[in-house]
């Protein structure tokens, strides 16, 4: 179901000038038509530009199936275009703790997203056991827990356990790094 | 061997040591990821995926199971205790179950619903007892025609008749099956949409989509409006249910299952629909109607046991014809192909042994969920008060290490984030994720079927509708589409009775 109480009234459709900024705040959704367009120009030219089309054994070839794909995606891009415009929204989505009332949060998406780029340059450098302590301590802090030396323990004791877990138990190979590298490991 | 002396046997492989370990353990974490906000079955079997390559399939399904199923008992506690269901399934939970709770009811509304589970999943698996070998046997003549058609069908049917919006539906398939693209194409080798990266030659793998979409994904979205002020949760005894209980429950927790199963099987809607469908028949027949949304019990038990029941028509589905028809079958459909085993009619004859002892392993689960929940649900209730930080943060660490037990490469882990922002864009716009990961898991294999068949017919294109099967899937897509059309036409006919508004919704 979409949301509709924010519907334009008749002739909203052109933005009055100077407020091109808050027209456009309104149908922030306009990104995902962009974000199809841009994704079905992708798939579009990329099979373009790959020659060969069906042969004997393969009628269709591998060409087909990616040009209706991305001609869709070029359609679909339109027709949400449209619906956006006509007023139509689509629904966040809810959940136990998600509080839709509240203005999102930016800061706290962008700081996870930080930790999670620091965790896949630090495993490299020092290992599972460290890296993993980093993603966990920051995640917590960036959800806004500031219990500080309960969060780091919690962290380090996840890390480490998972670690063993994973690369003795398991068989999944995760680096120990220079750390365990000192206890042998 | 008849079924019968194939189920038997099955109850002796599942009934070891090491397979009865797979099963506790198994319905232990559903339950507890039932009763976890933020956390559902689907995300994760996706999580434990890298983890199951250690172990032999047969024990990794049966945990698979009990995930799902443990995850419905654990759900219903959450949305009785808490007005707010984070899975589908348990929305009808909800409604008439808190309502319960908060009148002093509590006990009896968890013990209808356990009980329900258990009727619900008994009755359901004893149908994929009955009824999946048969549509097993049917279904081994099948062609590859057959096989493309029933994949559009399921396409169609996930996209189109779920969620309000079929636009967005379509857009999310769209964006799938433009991941399962990348790679190299089976067939000819040629690449696609691999930009020439190397690491993209392999694919993007399904794990890392499965975890990225369900696991970071949700992490971020929940992030972005993590609820501050914690939720009451209403305190509860042990569950029990008297004479009055019984006589008002037994009769919807029969009819659940009928229901359940039969919507489970289909790709319309897997629990969601059934319990919905259950709700509506259970209100029409209840001589108290009144009470319905204030707390009817029938409302709780009816529900609930379609709920279980529709998990096994999930899974009949799945097995047979290799169909993922919800998110969770999708996920294990694409453990399946991590164990190079392919789910379909042939699946019976390959490994029966595998099969049935899923299938005992599920009697044994159902068993152990009751034993689990109807006694224990006030203290499975006590995870509900888990700090948000360390639930999320936990979240996020494990999709890392999923993602990085892949293939070892810690730029897999910038692939995740990515794709978990295409999640978080979903949730934010209202473009419904089931699709898109059905297109990654169904696409590659839908391609092939088109293209082997269209190889076998020498590239005539009428092949595709040479059988009666695609015949008649092809018409029930048409009907999807045309029928709410007319339906649409019929209602702005009638006198506006109703707000405009609420047709106006009805778009593309």
């Amino acid at each position: 179901m979409t949301v509709t109480e924010d519907r334009p009234g008749p002739g909203s459709g052109t933005p009055a000038p100077g407020g091109l900024r808050s027209w456009l705040r309104g149908r922030s959704e306009l990104g995902v038509s962009v974000l199809l367009l841009v994704v079905g120009l992708l798939v579009v030219i990329d099979t373009l530009a790959e020659s060969g089309g069906g042969t004997d054994s393969d009628p269709i070839g591998p060409r087909t199936i990616a040009l209706v794909l991305g001609g869709a995606l070029l359609l679909l891009s339109v027709l949400l275009t449209i619906d956006i415009l006509r007023g139509g929204r689509g629904e966040a989505e809810g959940g136990e703790d998600v509080d839709l009332d509240a203005p999102m949060d930016l800061r706290t998406v962008g700081m996870l997203a930080g930790v999670l780029v620091a965790t896949a340059a630090l495993i490299p450098l020092l290992g599972w056991p460290i890296a993993g302590t980093v993603l966990f301590a920051g995640a917590t802090y960036a959800l806004g827990s500031r219990a500080f030396p309960r969060d780091l323990v919690i962290a380090a004791a996840v890390s480490l356990v998972t670690w063993f877990v994973f690369d003795t138990l398991l068989g999944v190979d995760l680096p120990g790094g220079p750390l365990m590298a000192v206890f042998g490991g | 061997m008849n079924t019968f002396d194939l189920l038997m046997n099955g109850f002796g492989n599942a009934l070891t040591p090491g397979n009865l370990l797979f099963a506790a353990i198994g319905v232990l974490l559903g339950t507890a990821i039932g009763v976890l906000p933020g956390i559902g079955p689907a995300m994760a079997v996706a999580l434990l995926l890298p983890v199951t390559y250690a172990f032999e399939p047969t024990g990794a399904f049966i945990m698979f199971a009990g995930i799902y199923f443990g995850a419905m008992f654990g759900g219903s506690t959450t949305s009785i205790l808490l007005n707010t269901p984070g899975e589908s399934a348990s929305v009808m939970a909800a409604i008439e179950g808190n309502p319960m709770a908060k009148q002093g009811r509590g006990a009896q509304a968890l013990a209808t619903a356990a009980i329900g589970h258990f009727i619900g999943g008994i009755v359901g698996v004893t149908g994929l007892v009955l009824l999946a070998p048969l549509v097993a046997s049917v279904a081994v003549d099948i062609g590859a025609p057959d096989y493309f058609a029933i994949m559009v069908l399921a396409f169609v049917a996930v996209t189109g008749v779920l969620g309000a919006s079929r636009v967005r539906g379509f857009a999310s398939l769209a964006l799938g099956l433009t991941i399962g693209l990348v790679g190299l194409d089976p067939i000819s080798g040629q690449p696609r949409l691999t930009f020439g990266v190397p690491q993209l030659a392999d694919g993007i793998d399904v794990v890392i989509v499965a975890v990225g979409l369900f696991a970071v994904g949700e992490a971020l979205w929940v992030a972005a409006h993590l609820r501050r002020s914690a939720q009451e949760v209403i305190p509860v005894g042990r569950p029990w249910l008297g004479r009055e209980d019984l006589r008002r429950t037994w009769k919807p927790w029969l009819r659940g299952p009928f229901i359940g199963f039969t919507f489970g099987s289909i790709p319309a809607g897997g629990a969601e629909m059934s319990t919905f469908m259950s709700y509506v028949t259970e209100r029409r027949l209840s001589k108290r109607r009144d009470e319905f949304g204030k707390g009817a019990i029938e409302g709780v038990a009816g529900p609930e046991s379609a709920a279980s029941a529709s998990s096994a028509g999930t899974l009949a589905t799945m097995l047979t014809l290799g169909l993922p028809t919800t998110a969770i079958a999708a996920v294990m459909l694409a453990a399946f192909q991590q164990f190079g085993i392919q789910p379909g009619p042939l699946l019976f004859d390959r490994e029966p042994e595998l099969v049935w002892t899923l299938i005992a392993s599920l009697f044994i689960g159902l068993v152990l969920l009751l034993v689990l929940n109807l006694p224990l649900a006030p203290a499975w209730a006590k995870l509900l008060r888990i700090p948000r930080p360390y639930l999320y943060a936990g979240i996020l660490f494990f999709a890392c290490v999923g993602a990085y037990a892949v293939s070892g490469q810690p730029v897999d882990l910038l692939v995740l984030l990515a794709i978990g922002a295409v999640g978080f864009l979903m949730r934010r716009y209202g473009l419904p994720v089931l699709p898109a990961i059905i297109g990654v898991i169904l696409g590659p294999d839908a391609e092939l079927q088109l293209r082997r068949a269209l190889q076998i017919a020498d590239g005539d294109v009428s092949t595709l509708v040479s059988t009666p099967l695609s015949i008649i899937v092809y018409t029930l897509i048409v009907a999807l589409f045309v029928v709410p059309l007319i339906l649409k036409v019929i209602t702005s006919r009638r006198p506006a009775a109703d707000t405009p508004a609420e047709k106006e919704d009805e778009r593309v």
